[in-house]
């Protein structure tokens, strides 16, 4: 299939690559932009291990094609920490022991940021509600709803 | 200097390995990048039972981008996992013998031109009669059709234990007005589901070596296989274990991608990496099995568990694995919870055609389990005792051996039942709330390591060095697996707090066969109480050093230093300190590089006793659980809410209460998803929901708040008195949930899952008796 380019502006920095029409964005990121820290648990928008930032919203990059985030602001995992320092809410996944295996855990923070931003102070069902695409088999959640609520708490919103 | 006990130990200490992973800077075997990289497919059968009349790979291998095929015939080693079922080849020779079973794999320059490749791949089967349950698979007469020929009628092995007298025990039950009862009970075939899908990637090196990275908890496992089946001498072999996206026991062995890609790699002189779809990782299975157990319990009058008589029957699917281990656990771990003096079993582990099942979390126990405290629920009530009563009066003191043969050290399970029924506020509740709510409780315990090692070898489980340089950092080298339960921050708490320094001096360097000393993995929850061990004693002996230094600076004996907060001084004069850097670059400047081992062998005592099968069973140690759950059921349509779970836990001593806490909810979550919706669905031999949207996971939303509490009872062989954390506490979750779903509607269930389907038909069922 042809390739066409796609440009996007990617954790704060333009990049420009070619994707085929039928290139998933999750392989673009993990194999034209080498940015392995978005996951792949499944293969059918089921586990939320891909979860990415598109403008600002949680969206599953297995369940999008590359090109249709051409001209958008993409962030990733690795968009987080700013100058070698977490995120409050890397910082309280790791603090609060939101995370084990880790794998589930880009896609898990990705969506939590994206929940704080939108509304800063969420209830616990709030935070259960906006973490339900995401599945982890190792937490049983508990820690990772402490976690959220613990960066809720923190004062400074360290993110764009 | 600080007055706690202890510097690194019994704290919140956040795991070593964490930034890595909420950064994204983790690097999992599907993300390893090699230059001039291939990408290998497996080929599975679409036939539950068939032979291979023909295998032609000559469309396949000619497609540009193949870059080769492999089929039986190129890896015709037998291995299987356990030295009595050596009955897997990499790829199947003659036969496949379940729906995904593995036929041939293809490399090529891209992922999407090895699948094209598999399409070319021409096999021509003749179906054979397919054995889809036990039932079937045992009834077999034709020798041609068993799974495997030197299994009569498909059982895969068969164990008939009785200890004391059970009859006895029945009887005594009722002559002193007590009850008996006699259940049976379903459990579903549940499968891991880890959120990494297994991965690996091969490279070949100069002079014929490979190396393997690849997604697995029992790195040691994979390299003894390996050797076998490449035929090659280990030291050529190095294997590598990555992060690891969870495993649960489903990574426990070595898989045929594992294998294929090393064989690529030599063929090629090529990187070559595999990384399954998530439907795969269902074929690939090693789960629970499927099982149906029937118990007979007698109680006395007085609430002493008199006997107990179980036959469980397991459907284990294709291949030996770890069945026989899962099935002498499922007999064994009937003791060592409660009292019992009476126990007869009949397990039986057979061969049926759908993936193998193998080892998962609380392996072997949970089916039993559930059974177990289901009944007691009922003779409970039988006998007119509360539940939680009951349970107390059968507790077993610590220091005991049982009427099998395992012997109980410590013992904190009282202690955890008497923690959840003051927290749920048990006692106000049971049978008191209305229709429709309910309490149910549940305990359970599990191995802290296995005594007897599977490969049946007198090597140590586990051996940990520490070499300490100029720099002052302490570098750890463990074969320990860390697969995100924490094994790596235990190793730094552990050599930290003997040291007497800071964490932050602590590096761990784990499972690589070239770097690290041998640990045989992590499964059994053996690897704080073992590798925890060695790391102990290595720590231990690198102080030694390091006060024999400081010794002749301090002028005093070493076995009067003592190390803490960075510093060393005589016991009770720790005004007369020098500190640890002085201490070392003194030591260096003697002799060089610091460096010594540790090592972890089970003590003969805790191996068991010699009847047939007695082997597995025997840990080390046991931890100790109980649960109480609560729910709220409509009884309308049977959908049911579990409320919340109080969850306690007897871990020997809490190393770090952050990932005790962790690993107590994750087993009570996993229970809880295997008592309410998880279930491997076959139809005529095929999984039917093979994706983590069909095999019914829950999500945050769905998953209950879980209150934790850790019960310390100090292990007097564990490390510092630590015990497992990992597995204890998953089967109560699932008769726990099950009680309380009694307690709340009168409806007893004893198949899993715990559907509204069941609950509907037992209300209804209720109706027509009442």
């Amino acid at each position: 299939m042809k390739k066409e380019l796609v440009t996007l502006t990617i954790n704060g920095e333009e990049k420009t690559f070619a994707a085929a029409p039928n290139t998933l964005l999750l392989n673009a990121l993990r194999d034209e932009l080498n940015l392995t820290g978005t996951k792949q648990g499944c293969d059918d928008g089921d586990c939320g291990a891909c979860t990415v930032l598109v403008d600002d919203l949680p969206v599953l990059s297995c369940m999008i094609i590359a090109a249709s985030v051409d001209r958008h602001r993409v962030m990733t995992i690795e968009g987080l920490a700013k100058d070698g320092k977490l995120d409050r809410v890397q910082q309280s996944f790791w603090t609060e022991g939101g995370m084990q295996c880790g794998f589930c855990t880009p896609g898990m923070i990705l969506s939590s940021y994206a929940l704080l931003k939108r509304n800063p102070n969420p209830s616990e069902h709030e935070i259960r509600d906006a973490l339900s695409n995401n599945l982890c088999r190792c937490t049983g959640y508990t820690k990772i709803v402490t976690a959220v609520e613990r960066a809720a708490s923190f004062k400074e919103f360290t993110g764009k | 200097m600080s007055t706690q006990e202890f510097m690194n130990i019994g704290t919140r200490v956040p795991m070593t390995d964490g930034p890595p992973k909420v950064t994204g800077q983790a690097i999992y075997a599907d993300d390893l990048r090699l230059p001039n990289m291939l990408y290998g497919k497996t080929l599975r059968s679409p036939h539950a039972h068939a032979r291979i009349v023909s295998i032609n790979t000559s469309k396949a291998e000619a497609l540009p981008g193949v870059m080769g095929v492999v089929t039986g015939k190129d890896a015709p080693a037998k291995y299987g996992i356990l030295p009595i079922g050596h009955d897997e080849t990499a790829f199947c020779i003659d036969r496949v013998r379940y729906v995904g079973d593995e036929v041939a794999a293809v490399c090529a320059t891209s992922e999407q031109i090895a699948e094209e490749a598999l399409e070319l791949i021409e096999v021509e089967y003749e179906i054979l009669p397919a054995f889809l349950n036990p039932e079937e698979a045992m009834a077999c007469e034709d020798e041609s059709l068993w799974l495997h020929h030197d299994r009569k009628r498909n059982v895969e092995k068969q164990y008939h234990h009785h200890f004391g007298d059970v009859e006895k025990g029945f009887q005594e039950a009722l002559d002193s007005g007590g009850a008996v009862r006699f259940d049976k009970y379903y459990n579903p075939r549940i499968t891991h589901a880890p959120m990494e899908p297994h991965a690996c990637v091969a490279n070949y090196e100069h002079e014929g070596r490979v190396t393997l990275w690849t997604s697995t908890q029992t790195p040691h496992y994979v390299h003894r296989t390996l050797a076998v089946v490449l035929d090659m001498p280990m030291s050529q072999i190095r294997v590598i274990k990555p992060f690891v996206g969870g495993g649960f026991g489903g990574k426990s062995e070595t898989f045929s991608h594992e294998v294929a890609a090393c064989l690529f790699a030599k063929k090629t002189c090529r990187p070559v990496k595999f990384n399954f779809t998530r439907e795969e990782v269902f074929y690939a299975h090693r789960g629970r099995p499927e099982q149906y157990v029937e118990l007979k319990t007698g109680v006395a009058k007085d609430g002493r568990i008199t006997a107990v008589e179980a036959k469980v029957v397991q459907d284990g699917g294709a291949y030996c694995s770890y069945g026989v281990v899962t099935i002498l656990y499922s007999g064994a771990l009937i003791a060592a919870l409660y009292d019992i003096p009476n126990i007869k079993f009949d397990g039986y582990r057979v061969l049926t055609n759908k993936p193998a099942c193998g080892p998962m979390r609380g392996h072997g126990t949970v089916g039993v389990r559930f059974g177990f405290e289901s009944q007691l629920d009922m003779l409970a009530a039988e006998i007119n005792m509360d539940a939680g009563e009951l349970r107390l009066k059968n507790k077993l003191k610590p220091n005991t051996i049982t009427v099998n043969d395992l012997r109980v050290t410590s013992y904190g399970y009282d202690k955890c039942i008497e923690k959840v029924m003051e927290a749920s506020d048990w006692r106000n509740k049971r049978g008191k709330m209305a229709y429709g709510k309910g309490v149910g409780m549940a305990g359970s315990h599990y191995v802290s390591g296995a005594a007897n090692s599977i490969i049946r070898s007198k090597l140590p489980h586990s051996t940990v060095s520490i070499k300490i340089d100029y720099d002052g950092g302490v570098t750890v080298y463990t074969g320990a697996a860390e697969i995100g339960q924490g094994t790596e921050t235990i190793h730094a708490q552990i050599v930290a707090e003997e040291m007497g320094v800071e964490l932050s001096r602590i590096r761990i360097v784990a499972a690589d066969s070239a770097l690290t000393p041998v640990d045989l993995g992590s499964y059994s929850s053996r690897v704080t109480f073992m590798a925890g061990n060695a790391a102990k004693e290595a720590a231990h002996d690198i102080k030694q050093q390091l006060f024999r230094t400081a010794a002749e600076l301090l002028g005093e004996s070493p076995q009067h230093l003592v190390a803490r907060d960075e510093k060393i001084f005589p016991r009770d004069e720790p005004q007369r300190s020098i500190t640890y850097q002085e201490a070392l670059l003194a030591c260096i400047e003697n002799g060089g590089t610091l460096i010594a081992k540790g090592t972890y062998t089970p003590p003969t005592e805790a191996q068991g006793g010699s009847f047939r099968g007695a082997g597995v069973g025997p840990g080390v140690a046991y931890s100790y659980a109980a649960q109480v759950a609560e729910v709220t059921v409509d009884a309308e349509t049977g959908l049911f809410v579990v409320d919340k779970i109080w969850a306690a836990h007897d871990c020997g001593r809490a190393l770090n209460l952050l990932t005790v806490e962790g690993q107590v909810e994750g087993s009570v979550w996993m229970g809880l998803g295997q008592a309410v919706a998880e279930e491997q669905i076959f139809e005529n031999g095929k999984t039917m929901n093979p994706g983590l949207l069909e095999y019914k996971s829950a999500s945050s939303l769905e998953s209950p708040p879980i209150e934790t509490f850790i019960v310390e009872t100090i292990d007097p062989e564990g490390p510092y008195g630590a015990k497992e954390a990992g597995e204890g506490s998953l089967a109560a979750t699932i008769p726990a949930v099950a009680n309380a779903i009694y307690d709340a509607i009168g409806v007893r269930i004893n198949d899993l899952p715990l559907s509204p389907e069941r609950i509907l038909k037992g209300i209804e069922e209720r109706k027509k008796r009442s």
